[in-house]
């Protein structure tokens, strides 16, 4: 959650301790398979990516909310009217 | 998520963190919050607003809609532990409810609390029965719960 310095390219996310998704050589069935990694019952895939947090450009870790409670929530953009 | 905004205090009763997730920006965050969610909520987002432009996170939790290039609404309560322990996925022109995410967070952490020797049964919220699992209550959920009653 420490500040970053704020550049002009989009800044965006990746998982942490997974190896990045290879392309070649894949058929749609694996690639899905690899991708989604989450299930009820078993550890939440940690990432990494960029933040805003109370005025502030930051950088979330979920692995640093290891020992708190979470509600992790995904929604399909800012401004959307639901 | 001004929902969530609104009602962060019950949130941080059960001492949960919140972590939103979008394909937006960060810079969009900001001014979506500035412009509007702080209006809703009548304060500012006291939450972590991630930005996931490339989809990355979304993928992983299986959320990711790769037609459209947005996440689908998707709710995760993960334990201190790091375990999912609920999820909830739906398209986007159905909003969520919030006292459901809460009245699971809470049965969770009761039984969390009870090192699972209480478990919370259909429509559970604090202070209704509990039940206990062990070799007497197979067969016998009928005479300590009752769906008509206890519900």
């Amino acid at each position: 959650m420490s500040d970053e310095a704020v550049g002009c390219a989009r800044p965006t996310g990746a998982t942490v301790g997974e190896p990045p998704p290879e392309t070649k050589f894949e058929n749609i069935s694996q690639k899905e398979t690899i991708m989604s990694t989450a299930k009820v019952g078993t550890k939440a895939p940690d990432f990494q990516a960029p933040a805003y947090y109370r005025g502030k450009f930051t950088s979330v870790k979920l692995s640093d909310f290891l020992g708190q409670w979470v509600m992790l929530c995904f929604y399909p953009g800012d401004f959307t009217f639901v | 998520m001004s929902a969530v905004a609104a009602n962060y205090e019950k949130l941080q009763e059960l001492s949960v963190e919140v972590i939103s997730v979008s394909v937006d920006s960060y810079f969009v965050h900001k001014v979506w919050n500035d412009q509007e969610l702080s209006k809703m909520a009548e304060k500012d987002v006291p939450f972590h607003m991630v930005s996931d432009g490339s989809g990355n996170v979304g993928k992983i939790y299986g959320v990711y809609d790769e037609n459209a290039g947005v996440e689908l609404r998707g709710r995760f309560i993960i334990d201190p532990d790091g375990v999912i322990q609920a999820m909830e996925v739906m398209t986007p022109p159905v909003g969520r409810q919030l006292a459901e995410t809460i009245r699971q967070i809470q049965a969770f952490q009761h039984v969390r609390a009870t090192k699972g020797a209480e478990v919370c049964p259909a429509g559970w919220t604090p202070g209704k029965k509990v039940l206990k699992p062990g070799p007497d209550l197979v067969g016998n959920v009928w005479k300590v719960w009752s769906p008509l009653k206890d519900h």
